[in-house]
């Protein structure tokens, strides 16, 4: 059997079950509602910019992070040197 | 400045305009995949809420439309991996067809649980491809994958159907 009349077959069960969505109109204007969840979840600045950091700088800081937590002693030299 | 400039920019009444303009097709493509009134309004919310807070990742010379799909798409997946299987597939739907009446109530109920049982990503191409019967280029187009990658996912949603359904396959063909 061919992947098409593979297709076929399950279609027709799955259409026999399950059938399409014929009625697809928007009922009503959905900008209030939109407006309600911009006032509700503002664009948030700092996740926005957080979004933007590529995910090496990430995986530095945690790398540079997990080193100064295993050798606390590196510390003070660090901020000498910055 | 043009419209789609003024969005990336961050305007809202421009966003608004492209809202009032795409809230319609949005819903149209969201309820094909969720399947329920409700869930499809307030996905096509969170789509425009998603889009209003990627604003600046657009590409103005782009198309906002195929952009708007990809995400709606995207919401919807995200949703049918959290919701309860029984709620995303109701019966009684207000505007679908009623079902062949041939196939009796057992089988109808057994293919749908078995069509509830495939991993969303599947699912959401089955539903789309069997069902809905879309082109595999908008399809692949709103999922941000190859149609080949469609072909496949179709290949192995058909094969798993056809596994959970096997025990009764050859009785309801029969039919």
């Amino acid at each position: 059997m061919t992947n098409e009349q593979n297709n076929d077959e399950i279609k027709a069960l799955l259409k026999s079950a399950i059938t399409p969505v014929n009625y697809t109109e928007l009922p009503r204007d959905l900008w209030p509602q939109m407006l309600r969840k911009l006032d509700e979840r503002p664009a948030p600045a700092v996740l926005a910019t957080l979004d933007k950091i590529p995910w090496f700088d990430w995986a530095l800081a945690a790398i540079l992070s997990a080193l100064l937590i295993a050798f606390p002693g590196t510390i003070p030299a660090l901020l000498y040197h910055l | 400045m043009e419209l789609l400039e003024r969005f990336a920019a961050g305007d809202l009444e421009a966003f608004e305009a492209l809202f009032r303009t795409h809230q319609k097709e949005v819903y149209a493509w969201v309820i094909r995949i969720v399947r329920d009134h409700g869930i499809a309004e307030d996905l096509t919310v969170e789509t425009f809420w998603r889009i209003y807070r990627s604003h600046s990742r657009f590409d103005p010379t782009g198309s906002f439309r195929a952009w708007a799909r990809r995400i709606a798409t995207n919401a919807a997946l995200d949703h049918l991996r959290h919701a309860r299987r029984e709620t995303e597939l109701p019966n009684d739907l207000p505007g679908l067809a009623a079902s062949d009446p041939a196939v009796c109530r057992e089988t109808r109920s057994r293919i749908r649980e078995a069509f509830f049982q495939l991993p969303p990503k599947y699912r959401l191409v089955a539903t789309l491809a069997l069902i809905e019967e879309e082109p595999y280029n908008n399809i692949a187009e709103a999922m941000g994958i190859s149609v080949a990658l469609v072909k496949v996912r179709l290949f192995r949603a058909v094969r798993m159907l056809r596994k959970k359904l096997n025990s009764f396959y050859t009785e309801v063909i029969a039919k």
